[in-house]
């Protein structure tokens, strides 16, 4: 082995390898969260349908569709305007990415802001995470722990849409954490298609 | 129009496109929820549109139908497998309905 194969670390140049698939780290590393957050959500999930399964009675407390419907309508569309986002970044178009990636935020909040009022309305009803007017104390530990964890999601989407957004705008980022982040908001989007039929349109009191 | 343009405007058309196709979807699963069927045959319903709105987003959105072919099936396989393994729990819900200490 010649001088000229050796690094400065003394390690061989034939023993360097590159990131794992030929996809950047960073994008690996969100990809493997990702993977990780699908398995805690599924198991939050099995576990509310193996209880909602073995318990007569499950409370039905959702009397209508309206604020669920909305709440999926802005996150969906919250992810339309996340890839607009993305594409603007690596067109270069630095004003429309960050425009973009505020909205996206912006419907991050609204959607927060929908799910905090039905949390409300439920508490007003007298639901907790251990009691509730129509049944099953379970009811209202399980829907507050998926939906809370989902929330908390979003919510730390939403912080993160922001300061990357603003350090993207300022040059400390590039299009490539812009496609990072839109991998989360996705996953988060992507995580609430499973929970709005099982935790809300299987409960509709009909 | 330059070429970036051009391929930004494609994949704007692409992007609307699967967005559309969700709102259907996402749609359907409200429309199953009022369809006079019973809970098994609505849950099966609901999670078969569900996991097609999943791979939907998945592939277009997250952009993981242009990675390589390597990273889509370890992140296929290791997902589905594991899901799957987790459906081993519902069995035992069976029993429950016929009597638990917490389900009275």
């Amino acid at each position: 082995m010649s001088q000229a194969d050796l690094t400065m670390e003394g390690h061989s140049t034939g023993l360097t390898v590159g990131p794992a698939f030929s996809i950047p780290t960073k994008k690996l590393a969100m990809w493997l969260f990702i993977i990780a957050d699908t398995m805690t959500f599924a198991a939050c999930l099995v576990a509310y349908g193996f209880l909602r399964n073995g318990t007569p009675n499950w409370p039905r407390p959702f009397p209508g569709i309206t604020n669920v419907a909305l709440m999926t309508f802005v996150l969906l569309t919250s992810s339309l305007t996340m890839l607009f986002g993305l594409r603007s970044a690596r067109a270069g178009d630095k004003a429309a990415a960050f425009r973009w990636t505020m909205i996206t935020a912006a419907l991050g909040i609204a959607f927060a802001l929908l799910h905090v009022r039905e949390w409300l309305e439920l508490i007003d009803q007298g639901m907790t995470l251990f009691k509730n007017p129509w049944g099953t104390g379970l009811f209202g530990a399980s829907f507050f722990s998926i939906t809370g964890l989902h929330l908390t999601h979003v919510t730390s989407g939403v912080i993160a849409l922001i300061v990357v957004g603003v350090r993207y705008k300022g040059g400390r980022y590039n299009a490539d954490d812009i496609e990072v982040l839109g991998l989360y908001w996705h996953f988060v989007d992507l995580v609430w298609m499973f929970v709005v039929p099982l935790v809300y349109l299987l409960n509709l009191a009909h | 129009m330059t070429t970036a343009e051009q391929h930004k405007s494609n994949g704007i058309g692409k992007d609307l496109a699967i967005y559309v196709c969700l709102l259907i979807l996402a749609g359907m699963q409200f429309v199953i929820a009022y369809q006079k069927i019973d809970a098994s045959q609505m849950f099966t319903r609901m999670l078969a549109v569900a996991c097609v709105e999943a791979g939907l987003a998945a592939l277009f959105f997250m952009h993981l139908w242009t990675e390589k072919r390597g990273f889509l099936l370890f992140v296929a396989i290791f997902t589905i497998s594991v899901l799957l393994m987790m459906q081993y729990g519902w069995t035992d819900s069976f029993r429950m309905v016929s009597g638990a200490p917490f389900s009275k």
